[in-house]
């Protein structure tokens, strides 16, 4: 019972274990989930799944099951014929247009003009909005759009729409809502901890109590010693301007989330590259800038260095002497790169754009060479592997 | 055992998945993990099952300092060791030093209690793998005095999370989970309804419609939440705050009245403040 949704659920790659699905065949056993599908599926879900990120894909493969199980025991399975099916051509709409296609009503009603619909369809009909066919913006059919239609002979859900409590999918954007971004970068962030003990005595050394008061006699003499703190010193460099624009957003959040977990937290900007000067307010930034020898006799070794860029610039800003865009350097990029590179150990870049996409410029290659192959892209997952590079 | 069931209280709207889960959590006797966005009345559910099905109530809330261990019990060694050389004569036995800890005190209740385990996310990683074995088997053993502490009936137990942390599998394997979504507009309706019995209807479509559309605003660091709409609304009816003044003409010229219940942050007041002052400019 109930065997072939399991392996379903697993298929989908959700983590579902033995002792959960024993679970719920106990919570059944008990009573609870029986009566209405809609029982079942709450009990289903919060023994089966335990991540709200996986609730979409439960969603759907409940969907699919379900839907199997009432083709068995349902009266009107519709038969359609293959051939009107058969893919020819997809239609992509525009946003404005799928908004503008409005649903017929209540998946019964749609099951009912499904049938009206059939009796009065002859040929084979591909396109429109009103027969059965494909591509079309018909409530039947494939490969087309309603947001409340019904689907016939389609491989995958394309829009991923449909209608029943799991088929609300309101789950959706659970994982990259906005909220939880800058909350999941701190949490990624949060690797980066090494605790020490700085500051005031307030916590109890059990351990050097009882040896002081050994070799006092007996006579109780309390230790204490400092709290733990984050002691991690980063230094944070941040690409501005240009491509960057593209990326605010995201460096924003990244920027706000490391301000809130770092107590030691430097940061100045960069326009591409790194050269002999870098500066810390972006209105002032040609009036007030910071020598890079300057950061580098400030900060110790102990810092760690993350750079946040898309690399994206012409390979003279990196190699040339005088390749920089914005003024005359006598140096070229790369050297002051090496330069910071060699003095910090600890040292990643990461970066905004996609991972895929960086083969396609030779200035990010350059870069990831330099860094030997330190480079992250900007992503949750990303940053959790750069945290570990640092640590 | 008999089996209770959990279906809000007059204080409290349970929506129906949310009622699954606790009752699977009731009658198998295994935690029910709640997470969801801050405000959605997490932690109040617990309280709420042991006030409607009459049970007492015990809360453990968790810092990132707290350990396991806190829960069972701690052995103050310290004040032993002071009492032995003051001669006091409770040293002789240890269990005058063993400070029972909160799941302990929910063992010994003589009625089935209720535990929370207030935002579990916050301690550190290992703290749920530490709380495996007491949470399944219901019992743990006192190293000082070589004895099985066992739950005289096993506690229903609600554990709350922020999202802080993954949790370990191995943990949430014995948990029943829920999410408590964000309400949609006719829930948040009901909850209004139960916490401000006859609110007038106009005031209470103006308030939503806002709150929903302070909500909407993209680029918000802190969205409100429920008990922000809560306390919101019982700022409007103690100002006595017409439902003309909320009144959508009025909104885009001006911040909300008593906007501070809703943002709590001054980047967002700002986000607000700017955005009223475009829309002052296109309207001109």
């Amino acid at each position: 019972m109930l065997v072939r949704f399991f392996y379903q659920l697993r298929g989908a790659g959700l983590p579902v274990s033995v002792t959960e699905f024993l679970t719920l065949l106990e919570a059944m056993k008990h009573g609870l989930g029986g009566g209405d599908v809609n029982a079942f599926y709450y009990l289903a879900r919060s023994t089966l799944v335990k991540s709200e990120a996986h609730f979409d894909r439960f969603d759907q493969v409940f969907g699919d099951y379900y839907r199997g199980v009432e083709k068995v025991f349902g009266p009107d399975s519709v038969e359609v014929p293959d051939e009107w099916l058969r893919r020819q051509a997809e239609l992509l709409l525009s946003p404005e247009e799928r908004q503008r296609i409005e649903s017929l009503g209540g998946f019964e009603a749609l099951m009912d003009a499904l049938k009206q619909r059939l009796e009065e369809q002859k040929k084979r009909h591909q396109g429109g909005n009103r027969m059965i066919g494909t591509a079309g913006t018909s409530p039947f059919g494939a490969y087309g759009f309603n947001p409340e239609g019904v689907r016939i002979g389609q491989d995958g859900s394309r829009h991923r729409r449909g209608a029943k409590v799991w088929d609300r999918r309101e789950y959706r954007n659970l994982d990259d809502d906005v909220q939880l971004g800058t909350r999941n970068i701190k949490i990624a962030l949060r690797r980066l901890r090494r605790f020490a003990r700085h500051g005031a005595e307030e916590e109890l050394d059990l351990d050097d109590t009882i040896r002081s008061t050994a070799r006092q006699g007996g006579l109780l003499d309390i230790k204490m010693v400092p709290e733990r703190h984050n002691a991690i010193k980063v230094l944070l460099f941040l690409d501005i301007g240009g491509s960057m624009d593209d990326h605010i957003r995201l460096c924003e959040e990244m920027f706000s989330a490391a301000r809130s977990e770092f107590k030691h937290l430097e940061y100045f900007y960069f326009h591409n590259c790194v050269y002999e000067s870098v500066w810390r307010d972006n209105r002032r930034r040609h009036a007030a800038r910071t020598p890079t020898m300057e950061v580098l006799r400030t900060y110790g070794r102990d810092y760690k260095l993350i750079f946040v860029g898309d690399a994206t610039m012409s390979p003279y800003e990196i190699i040339y002497p005088g390749g920089s865009v914005e003024h005359w350097n006598e140096e070229p990029g790369s050297v002051w790169m090496q330069r910071l590179l060699e003095y910090y150990g600890k040292a990643v870049w990461l970066n905004p754009e996609p991972e895929q996409r960086w083969d396609y410029t030779p200035s990010t290659g350059l870069l990831r060479d330099l860094l030997n192959q330190r480079m992250f892209p900007l992503t949750i997952r990303g940053l959790e592997r750069g945290m570990k590079e640092l640590m | 055992m008999t089996l209770d069931r959990f279906s809000g209280t007059d204080r409290y709207v349970a929506t129906e998945d949310l009622m699954a889960a606790v009752n699977a959590a009731i009658t198998l006797g295994r935690p029910v993990l709640i997470k969801g966005e801050p405000g959605t009345g997490k932690t109040q559910l617990a309280e709420e099952v042991a006030e409607a099905l009459d049970r007492p109530f015990y809360e453990w809330h968790i810092k990132s300092t707290t350990k396991a261990q806190h829960g069972l019990y701690e052995y103050d060694a310290v004040a032993r060791l002071r009492d032995s050389q003051l001669g006091d004569g409770r040293v002789k036995d240890i269990r005058n030093y063993i400070v029972k800890g909160r799941l302990w005190e929910a063992f010994e209740s003589e009625r089935q209690p209720v535990l929370l385990i207030d935002e579990i996310d916050k301690a550190d990683i290992e703290f749920p793998n530490d709380l495996l074995r007491e949470l399944d088997r219901m019992e743990f053993y006192v190293h000082e005095l070589k004895e099985t502490i066992q739950a005289r009936l096993r506690p229903i137990v609600i554990i709350t999370s922020n999202n802080e942390k993954e949790l370990p599998d191995a943990f949430l394997r014995r948990c029943f989970f829920h999410y408590i979504r964000f309400p949609d507009q006719e829930t948040m309706e009901q909850i209004v309804e139960v916490h401000y019995p006859g609110l007038k209807k106009t005031l209470l479509a103006e308030a939503l419609r806002t709150f929903f559309e302070v909500r909407e605003v993209p680029g918000l660091k802190k969205k409100p939440s429920t008990s922000e709409l809560l306390d919101w609304l019982k700022l409007l009816l103690a100002e006595e705050i017409p439902a003309e003044a909320l009144a959508s003409d009025d909104r885009r010229k001006s911040l909300p009245p008593m906007h501070g219940a809703l943002l709590k942050n001054e980047q967002d007041v700002h986000l607000f403040e700017q955005l009223i002052f475009l829309n002052r400019r296109d309207a001109r």
